[in-house]
């Protein structure tokens, strides 16, 4: 069948059961819009304020569904204001297409109104980066596409399509073909024969020997990475870690994997990490670590990093095998088939001791009475009145780490934080992601003041679309984590850290049509946290902290992972 | 045991497989850039393989960086095989061409009588320059090099090292490395 190239790429999304996609028109994306009109019960398009937020809201829309996000921008200024967001779904192996338009072949080159090389510039950001010159490569390179951000260590993908591609006159052969057959279509079976694609099963021998190792290990530690939650091994690595029951460190990317209630659970480890998770790691003997890349926030000190443990390192990507850390042993595999092939072998373990020795290093999880609001209090309320299952999406700094060690996540894609890439701004995109692909559960965006004015103007697309998401700032009125470092180890000279202006977020929230609220004690935070919760649209509440609040514990960076610079607060 | 790594810089070689896409070259050579390595030399050419093109390296760097940038390498798509080779391990060879000052006979005369020791040919002559031809290691050519910097060298070129391995294993050999890499890859 002849049909346009933009009905194709159309076609091809809903080849894929792309149901949303989120983006920002412009002058050579026009076709492609034009297209997606015609096809708009189908495929709903999201129009954020700014391609970041778009960016952003595609990888919080595939981190909390699973599936693949979907994001368009134009040429130019466009492409280029989606690098931030390519460049966070990179670091944190999130699968999502993006795909630009360029300037016509004629042009190409020739430093065109708003040209630019993007599928240069989206080289060392993406999977694979396809330029399409030739209408007639639309299926093979959109299937492509799709199975590269999906497979393996999922990640994002970038396809440049030039604007002439695109233009009305051009006709292709074109066949419907749904994704689960079509990865066995032309281009796919091209990519496929030269990586001899099949479902390779883990190394037997490997986990053969990881069984040994186990069975000589008195005291185990194990480490659950973004791996297990982007594997969606969670069943699987609670099967392992409970057989083995052993100590639960979690990442950072790893909130979800295993639940943060459950009583193995050590809590975070490395830079922010626990007493208990910090220390299991410096005294274990086997240190078992699943999709985790040993990241300089996790092993601060690679020399010194569970120097007494075996290290063994699970992982699907076999690139990150002693990349950071030396490891005694390696499986490669996706964590959920190794860990199955594991747990059919593995013997019920028991270690009381052990456990004796570092759970008790826990600290108490109940937030303290305090006449002025403490990070915890807020994070406590929040707990405490949100429904089950509710997906927190932050954003970057010492909010993000206090969420993460005081809300429990219990499964992947529960947590949307940038843990990779760092990424200011990245928590109100990502919510709206979530809440597009997730329209039955709850959706909480805790952010900073920093933050928050990177990308409060996707307030917009919040208050456009109905969005119930309540922002909660953490407003200390500076750049927190940065002015904590500037505290114990730039002696007190805050450069530029201080964030004494505007805007007034309660004014900010109404002047977007949304409900603002500001809390300076626990009470008011109760009070205006269940009205934003009933309000039934987006809230943002401005919470009043202390200037001079801090993320304990603290290690400092590339130091031995016990050498605590803040110690956890007194019980 | 953990892995002994050896931390002696040295000259590798990287010859490494791809498929013969636009952009496959920046996207390898970035990676050497990224770790701010310097590439000594690049070659690119055919294989017996249609489709298929073999990249070589040439990089001074220790163990555990070299097999740093192979893992980044290996992980690429369009990559389908990568070797790292030493001095010990392959035969490399480059040509270069050297463009030499010879104002006068005796001089001509002299520099041809050099480049046989050499076993090098030449190829260009006009009457104040001789173009020369050599085929062999690095050391070679360098030396070739030297001995003619007395007449006054006017322009080199070199194609840069291409290497391979002795004995019977190629690069298109299985390994488990390989069916580690291909499961990140690709598992659909």
């Amino acid at each position: 069948m002849k049909i346009s190239s933009t009905k194709a790429i159309m076609e091809c999304l809903l080849e894929q059961e792309v149901d949303t996609v989120f983006g920002y028109p412009g002058g050579t994306i026009l076709n492609l819009y034009d297209e997606l009109y015609r096809y708009k019960d189908r495929i709903r398009h999201v129009l954020t304020a700014h391609e970041q937020g778009a960016a952003h809201a595609a990888d919080g829309y595939a981190r909390s569904t699973g599936k693949v996000g979907v994001c368009f921008a134009t040429s130019g200024p466009g492409a280029t204001n989606l690098t931030t967001g390519i460049a966070t779904a990179y670091l944190d192996s999130s699968p999502v297409v993006f795909i630009t338009c360029n300037v016509g072949e004629n042009l190409l080159g020739k430093d065109a109104f708003q040209e630019v090389d993007i599928t240069g510039i989206a080289m060392p950001i993406t999977k694979a980066a396809f330029l399409v010159r030739d209408a007639q490569s639309i299926p093979d390179i959109m299937r492509q596409a799709f199975a590269v951000a999906a497979s393996g260590r999922p990640g994002p993908v970038l396809i440049d399509f030039l604007k002439n591609v695109t233009s009305a006159d051009q006709m292709i052969d074109y066949e419907f073909i749904p994704w689960r057959q079509n990865r066995q279509c032309a281009g796919i079976q091209e990519l496929n024969s030269s990586h001899q694609l099949k479902n390779p099963e883990p190394n037997q021998q490997d986990v053969e020997k990881l069984l040994e190792m186990i069975s000589q290990a008195e005291r185990p530690l194990l480490i659950c990475g973004g791996g297990v939650v982007r594997g969606k091994a969670e069943k699987e690595f609670r099967e392992f870690a409970e057989k083995l029951d052993a100590p639960v460190a979690i990442t950072v990317m790893g909130g979800g994997g295993f639940p943060g209630s459950h009583p193995l659970t050590t809590g975070m480890i490395g830079m922010h990490g626990s007493q208990a998770s910090n220390v299991a790691c410096a005294e274990c003997d086997l240190l078992i670590a699943v999709g985790c890349r040993f990241s300089d926030r996790v092993a601060l000190d690679p020399k010194t990093f569970a120097k007494q443990a075996k290290i063994v390192q699970i992982d699907i990507d076999r690139a990150e095998i002693d990349k950071n850390v030396l490891t005694d042993h390696h499986i490669i595999g996706s964590a959920r088939r190794v860990l199955t092939m594991l747990n059919e072998r593995l013997p019920q373990y028991d270690s009381t001791g052990w456990k004796a020795h570092i759970l008790p290093m826990r600290a108490p999880s109940v937030a303290e009475d305090s006449p002025i609001l403490t990070p915890q209090q807020i994070l406590e309320v929040i707990r405490l009145q949100v429904p089950k299952g509710t997906i927190v999406a932050t954003d970057v700094g010492q909010h993000q780490m206090w969420s993460i060690k005081y809300l429990h996540f219990d499964y992947p894609g529960q947590l949307l934080t940038s843990g990779g890439f760092g990424t200011m701004g990245f928590g109100l995109g990502a919510a709206i992601g979530a809440q597009m692909g997730n329209p039955d559960k709850r959706v909480i965006h805790v952010t900073g003041d920093g933050c928050f004015r990177m990308n409060c103007h996707e307030l917009c697309t919040v208050e456009h679309y109905g969005l119930p998401i309540i922002s909660v700032v953490f407003n200390n009125g500076t750049l927190g984590m940065v002015r904590q470092w500037q505290n114990l180890i730039y002696g007190k000279r805050f450069s530029e850290t201080t964030l004494d202006r505007g805007p007034d977020f309660v004014k900010l929230a109404e002047a977007y049509g949304l409900h603002g609220y500001r809390v300076r004690t626990r009470a008011e935070m109760e009070e205006a946290f269940a009205k934003a919760l009933s309000c039934g649209t987006g809230a943002v509440i401005d919470c009043i902290l202390d200037i001079d609040e801090m993320v304990r514990p603290m290690v400092a960076a590339g130091s031995p992972i016990t050498d605590f610079l803040l110690k956890e607060a007194a019980k | 045991m953990k892995k002994q790594l050896n931390t002696e810089r040295k000259l590798y070689t990287l010859c490494i497989l791809v498929d013969d896409t636009p952009g496959v070259l920046s996207q390898v050579a970035r990676l050497f850039s990224r770790k701010g390595y310097n590439i000594e030399s690049i070659v690119s050419g055919a294989t017996d393989r249609p489709g298929i093109t073999r990249i070589s390296i040439e990089i001074e760097a220790d163990e555990l960086i070299i097999e740093q940038i192979a893992a980044q390498c290996r992980k690429l798509l369009p990559v389908k095989a990568v070797k790292i080779l030493d001095e010990d391990t392959c035969i490399r060879r480059e040509i270069a061409f050297i463009k030499v000052q010879a104002a006068d006979r005796a001089a001509r005369e002299e520099v041809v009588q050099i480049s046989n020791i050499f076993h090098a040919k030449v190829i260009d002559v006009s009457r104040d320059s001789l173009t020369l031809w050599v085929f062999g290691s690095q050391s070679k050519s360098n030396a070739l090099i030297d001995m003619l910097s007395d007449f006054g060298i006017l322009e080199i070129a070199k194609t840069g090292t291409i290497a391979i391995e002795r004995g019977r294993s190629t690069i298109y050999d299985d390994s488990k490395l390989k069916e580690e890499y291909e499961y990140g890859k690709n598992v659909l």
